[in-house]
């Protein structure tokens, strides 16, 4: 279905991290390809590789403990692993940029705002004091900050929450990336707040055309936002589908229990909610066989001794697993 | 509703926090207006929702309610009894009938006592029964939240968030309270173990007739747990309702705002739905606006909201709002 150009290539990563416990897998052989100008959600709980993924995409990871193999990550073309430091740095917030979860920890407490939004300008622009300043004022008007160029000598605690997240996209979109990786940017911030953000990463994203990660935990933000979605568990993608498809015809029996687990919108007061027992599998020691299959209620003999890989089930859709969800047979 | 079916009545409930200056001479020269006038009652054996966005005084109500908080001013009564004006030692009686879990799962079980410690510190408090009878309970407590009773001799850092919340749980129902205050208590813990947690909670209501206060953010949470809900904002109940009735004919600015912020779990819906987008953060409470405290972000507010408090009244049986223009709001917003 796609024509669009495809920017970013993930090609086999995995991330591992060695501890004390042991060697922790925490992105165990991903794969995906995304387009230029498009919006991909990927959702999990905490531990499920999500976020170490895209920590590995951008190589902000301290190496050692971690390491991080690939048959290639290739932004444009060009394999990101191959990049030597100096160059991986000139892509980072310029090309590629982040927006993470927590603002009040991923801004410099002791910079002003407008400096912390001058710094990429400067440094991969090239612009000078003044129009760099002139630039960063426009950026906070474009996310919304009222009275902008006063804003920018104050310094982070001056802002609220959900001003901070504002001003972090600023800095993120300075230098008109052609991607920018969200990480649950919305998750420390209330629901009226987060609806805002929403709305203004849309708009952002149809004015500028730039290619959207959206990392979250929350399916119903996905819904509303993204054109297809990725679901990971315990280090592996285990579905990946157009967004209505994944809503509609949940494949995976991981993603099809976790939507059965929300509520419904127009249930009776006493009706329960239907879970998924047991908790996600510890990474250091993961089981052969699918990850999942230990608390999946369509686990047969096969699931725990052969971790199943992705496949296409139909045009776009991938799951991976060995049973069909509808008929509770193997495939 | 008739009296004796009440197990909790707020009357007027205030807390205040004073603001200081100065270290060794302290004068006041504040208050952060936490909770600020707010009146509700909960019947036996029902679950009472409480949303609002962070700030908007929900936890300090349900702590002020069992007196961790000091009211500044206001009635609470429980089983009849004002708990505002009871003794030490009175209250302490009484706390075996009304207890709280906590949001933080990992802050709120001490590190240093084992699960058996932990859950058998109310009945020691208490003075009930050998330390025999304790063991014992306590391994039953354990059965009932669904963990293994091998774990008595476990500290709280070898279990995962879902298990911790569930040592808390069982640490309320120790003394085997009527009334338990539920403080955002699935807000911390991941998706698949919430529908656990919450399951929980209503199958031990039904075992045991509990009566709950249940504090979340979480609207779509609170609307499958509760029987009426109370939505806050800025220290005051702007509207309450049943579930269905908050839910079907939402009267209230804020309330309709709030809910259509709520992502639904449906591709389709969520992009033809019509959102409301408030403007702007929450005020402070140390300097709440003056007049309707929601004024400052209400898409239909008028000139009367800044200079009146509307009050909150019954606008059809059952239905309370604090809103000058409810029809408008039908109008405009919906």
């Amino acid at each position: 279905m796609e024509d669009r150009e495809v920017i970013l290539d993930i090609q086999n990563l995995r991330t591992t991290f060695s501890t004390q416990e042991g060697l922790v897998h925490a992105v165990n052989g991903i794969s995906y390809q995304l387009h230029a100008s498009e919006t991909l959600g990927i959702v999990g709980e905490s531990g499920c590789g999500k976020s170490v993924s895209m920590l590995s995409v951008m190589r902000l990871l301290e190496i050692p403990p971690a390491k991080i193999m690939a048959d290639g990550i290739y932004f444009k073309g060009e394999n990101l692993l191959e990049f030597p430091d100096h160059e991986m740095r000139k892509i980072r917030g310029s090309k590629i940029a982040m927006i993470f979860q927590d603002p009040m920890t991923s801004l410099n407490p002791v910079l002003t705002i407008g400096f912390q939004i001058e710094e990429p300008l400067k440094l991969h622009l090239g612009m000078d004091d003044a129009a760099a300043k002139e630039r960063a004022a426009e950026l906070l008007r474009l996310v919304g900050i009222p009275d902008a160029e006063s804003r920018l000598s104050d310094y982070p605690h001056q802002f609220s929450g959900g001003m901070r997240q504002r001003a972090m996209i600023a800095i993120a979109l300075a230098c008109n990336p052609t991607l920018l990786i969200a990480d649950e940017p919305t998750t420390s911030l209330d629901v009226t707040i987060q609806a805002q953000l929403v709305d203004l990463v849309k708009k952002l994203q149809d004015d500028l055309g730039m290619a959207l990660i959206w990392i979250t935990h929350d399916l119903g933000v996905v819904a509303g936002l993204a054109e297809r979605v990725i679901v990971m568990y315990a280090g592996f993608v285990v579905e990946d589908a157009p967004v209505d498809m994944l809503y509609e015809d949940p494949r995976h029996p991981y993603t099809f229990a976790l939507l059965r687990s929300l509520p419904k919108i127009n249930e009776e007061r006493g009706d329960k909610l239907e879970t998924i027992e047991g908790m996600p599998p510890d990474l250091v020691g993961l089981p052969t066989g699918c990850p999942f299959a230990p608390r999946c209620a369509f686990a047969k003999d096969k699931c725990r001794k052969e971790n199943p890989v992705l496949e296409e089930i139909s045009l776009d859709h991938q799951i991976a697993c060995w049973v069909d969800v509808k008929t509770g047979e193997l495939r | 509703m008739t009296k004796n079916n009440t197990l909790v009545r707020v009357e007027h409930l205030v807390k205040h926090f004073p603001i200081t200056r100065g270290i060794v001479f302290q004068k006041q020269v504040g208050a952060v207006k936490a909770v600020d006038g707010v009146s509700f009652n909960i019947r036996k054996g029902e679950t009472l929702g409480l949303v609002g966005e962070s700030g908007c005084g929900k936890t300090t109500t349900g702590r002020t309610i069992l007196q961790l908080h000091k009211p500044t001013s206001g009635k609470v009564f429980f089983q009849d009894i004002d708990l505002t004006e009871a003794s030490e030692g009175t209250l302490r009686e009484l706390r075996r009938n009304m207890q709280i879990i906590f949001q933080d799962p990992y802050a709120s079980l001490n590190p240093r006592m084992t699960v058996g410690r932990i859950i058998a510190e109310p009945l020691e408090v208490h003075n009930i029964g050998s330390p025999k009878d304790r063991r014992d309970r306590v391994q039953e407590l354990l059965r009932l939240v669904g963990l293994n009773p091998y774990f008595v001799n476990r500290y709280p850092h070898e279990f995962s968030g879902g298990q911790r919340q569930r040592i808390g749980v069982a640490r309320a129902l120790a003394l085997e309270p009527e009334f338990i205050v539920c403080d955002e208590p699935i807000s911390a813990l991941d998706v698949s173990i919430q529908a656990q947690v919450v399951n929980l909670l209503e199958e031990l209501q039904e075992e045991m007739g509990l009566t709950y206060l249940f504090i979340a953010h979480d609207l779509s949470m609170v609307k499958h747990i509760s029987n009426r809900i109370a939505v806050m904002y800025l220290g005051k109940i702007v509207e309450m309702a049943d579930r269905d009735v908050l839910f079907g004919n939402t009267l209230h600015p804020y309330s309709i705002a709030l809910l259509s912020a709520v992502p639904l779990h449906n591709p389709a819906e969520e992009r033809k739905r019509k959102r409301i987008i408030l403007v702007g953060d929450v005020p402070s409470p140390a300097n709440p606006p003056s007049g309707c405290r929601f004024h400052t972000r209400c898409p239909i507010a008028e000139k009367r909201c800044e200079m009146e408090d509307p009050e909150f009244r019954e606008y059809e049986p059952g239905h309370w709002v604090a809103c000058h223009f409810v029809e408008k709001a039908q109008q405009k917003m919906k």
